[in-house]
């Protein structure tokens, strides 16, 4: 399994990561010869297996509906790269 | 015993000796903070330490004890894994994306501890977002093993087992996602346990692989290991998927004497391949002979999917991690690195903040993930997994425990691995299987290599087996010294 250039241009795209050129030759080679690895899980026949998404069985988990105190706005904003007016600053969206 | 080797103790021994007003939780924590400022420029075991703070709950746990209380963990100095929030105190991942994010809440597992009277010395060193088996993936440092300098401490919760192995806390919180306590533990030579998943609840932890992820605990000797599981195990009603079963008392539990007639303690062929240190297997078969000659009842039992263990756990833990990681964004906590637009700022940001290995973990996952690939990967790890998981199911209708090596190697060089990321996620490859399979292991001391290296063997038990391996543990504990041997700092 070889992924081309445009394949981890794609990848990096959709993940939101920005990648230097080596990076990109890089993670090509890498990312290569990891799936060539991995390969070895199609030898496997596993048609008539379900997938197992988490090992606890699939249930509701439910609770009271009470009120409860939020964390205090500025402790949460207090982390935030920007802020203005109480609010997370983002870089505007729309032109 | 003079107050500067105070840091030697079990936390069951200075438990006693606190009780019986020998000393201070307050000279015990000055004990410890010595240590730490002796070794830990070597060492480089804690990213974040906490002395002023460590020191105020030491004498809030002293004045406790003044007024008649009287718990296994009051006073008792312990470290925490940087992946595990902590109020007020720098949360990093072992990240540059998080390197100034301050928590304003503590995770459950660390609340528990405060609450039971724990002193808390600091936050220890990690590969980035638990992403590693060596810690070489920090952003800020590597971890050097208390044994062997030269060498790494195994990872991702490196920093916490070499803390325990070098006297820089009593015992220590790590998580494991495929190994990332007990590879760690058997690399430094101390008791790494990871329990059941849904047994410590997740809430506070910062997400890697959700349906793998558990916070587990690092510790000098099992007795040790029994006491801090039972106060971080439990339901909570912040993580939907911890386990509302009632904890069971650990400690006694172990029981007294070292007989394990009619236990059964299985041991898998898959578990001795090609490629793997002749040491790693033959002490692990020697460990095996104790064992029946405590009475234990041992067979050959096969785990037939071994071998796709590590395609399988590659797959659905960056898959995972992809969409755990997708929120850091510059937006609302962490690093933001302006790239222009908001698109370019999330690029720019992530690009920047996040290392190497971690890149690459959100670029296989978001390739198992995507269009046109999703089920000839992330669906059939998935498949693959349910195999991996029934191989378990079926062994342990047989046998009570299995045994088997915790590692192919012992503690290999700084560097030696860094450029193959493959070779290095081979380190995992005797861990990974109890993760996909949601059961509990851990890894206790069982002998060195010829460099004088530790090597770990590894005892696993079905879901909410934690009694069953703690006892095969502790009373081959009491049948060896191997748990008491120290690195020589």
């Amino acid at each position: 399994m070889k992924l081309s250039q445009e394949e981890v241009e794609h990848i990096a795209e959709l993940a939101r990561l920005a990648l230097s050129d080596e990076e990109r030759v890089l993670y090509q080679e890498q990312l290569s010869a990891i799936l060539e690895h991995f390969e070895r899980l199609q030898e496997l026949d596993t048609d008539p297996i379900p997938p197992t998404a988490s090992v606890l069985p699939l249930r509701s988990v439910m609770r009271a509906d009470e009120p409860r105190s939020p964390f205090p706005r500025e402790d949460i904003l207090a982390n935030a790269p920007a802020a203005e007016g109480g609010c997370f600053k983002v870089p505007a969206v729309l032109e | 015993m003079a107050t500067s080797v105070l840091y030697q103790l079990t936390i069951h021994e200075a438990h006693e000796r606190l009780a019986a007003g020998e000393f201070t939780a307050v000279e015990l924590t000055e004990a410890v903070l010595e240590r730490i400022l002796a070794l830990d420029n070597d060492v480089k075991a804690y990213l974040t330490l906490m002395p002023e703070e460590a020191l105020a709950q030491a004498r809030a746990a002293d004045e406790r004890r003044a007024v008649g209380e009287e718990t296994p963990l009051l006073g008792i100095p312990l470290a925490i894994k940087d992946v595990l929030c902590t109020k007020d105190v720098p949360t990093t991942c072992g990240s540059r994306i998080l390197e100034n994010f301050i928590p304003p809440y503590d995770s459950t597992a660390v609340a528990r501890l405060k609450v039971a009277g724990a002193v808390i010395l600091g936050k220890t060193n990690l590969d980035e977002f638990a992403m590693g088996s060596s810690t070489e993936n920090s952003a800020f440092f590597t971890t050097h093993n208390p044994w062997d300098l030269s060498r790494v401490p195994g990872g991702s919760s490196g920093g916490s087992a070499a803390a325990v192995a070098a006297g820089e806390c009593l015992g220590a919180l790590g998580t494991d996602t495929g190994g990332s306590v007990r590879q760690p533990a058997s690399l430094c030579g101390v008791v790494g346990l990871k329990p059941t998943y849904g047994r410590v609840s997740r809430y506070g932890l910062v997400a890697f692989a959700s349906s793998l992820d558990q916070i587990g605990v690092l510790t000098k000797d099992i007795t040790d290991a029994a006491i801090l599981l039972e106060v971080i195990a439990g339901h909570d009603p912040r993580d939907s998927t911890s386990m509302d079963v009632p904890v069971p008392d650990y400690n006694n539990g172990l029981g007294k004497g070292t007989d394990l007639q009619r236990v059964r303690i299985g041991v898998p062929k898959e578990y001795f391949v090609e490629g793997m240190q002749p040491e790693a297997e033959t002490t692990v078969c020697a460990a095996v002979d104790v064992l029946a000659g405590l009475g234990a009842e041992v067979q050959e039992v096969s785990l037939p999917h071994t071998g796709y263990a590590l395609p399988v756990y590659y797959l659905i833990a960056p898959a995972e991690a992809s969409a755990n990681l997708a929120r850091y964004d510059g937006v609302r906590y962490g690093l933001r690195v302006d790239g222009g637009g908001l698109i370019e700022t999330y690029k720019a940001t992530r690009g920047q903040g996040f290392g190497p290995e971690v890149k690459r973990r959100i670029m296989l996952g978001t390739y198992a993930l995507s269009a046109g690939y999703y089920d000839a990967y992330y669906l059939k790890a998935q498949k693959a997994r349910t195999l991996i998981k029934a191989d378990f199911d079926a062994a342990f209708e047989q046998v009570d425990v299995i045994v088997a090596p915790v590692s192919p190697t012992t503690a290999f060089r700084i560097g030696e691995k860094t450029g193959d990321p493959l070779q290095m996620y081979l380190s995992d490859v005797f861990t990974l299987s109890v993760n996909l399979a949601g059961i509990c292991g851990l890894s206790l001391p069982c002998g060195f290599d010829a460099g004088g290296l530790p090597i770990g063997l590894q005892v696993m038990g079905p879901a909410l087996g934690e009694e069953r391996i703690l006892r095969v543990a502790y009373a081959y504990e009491q049948a060896t010294d191997w748990h008491t041997r120290r690195p020589p700092l």
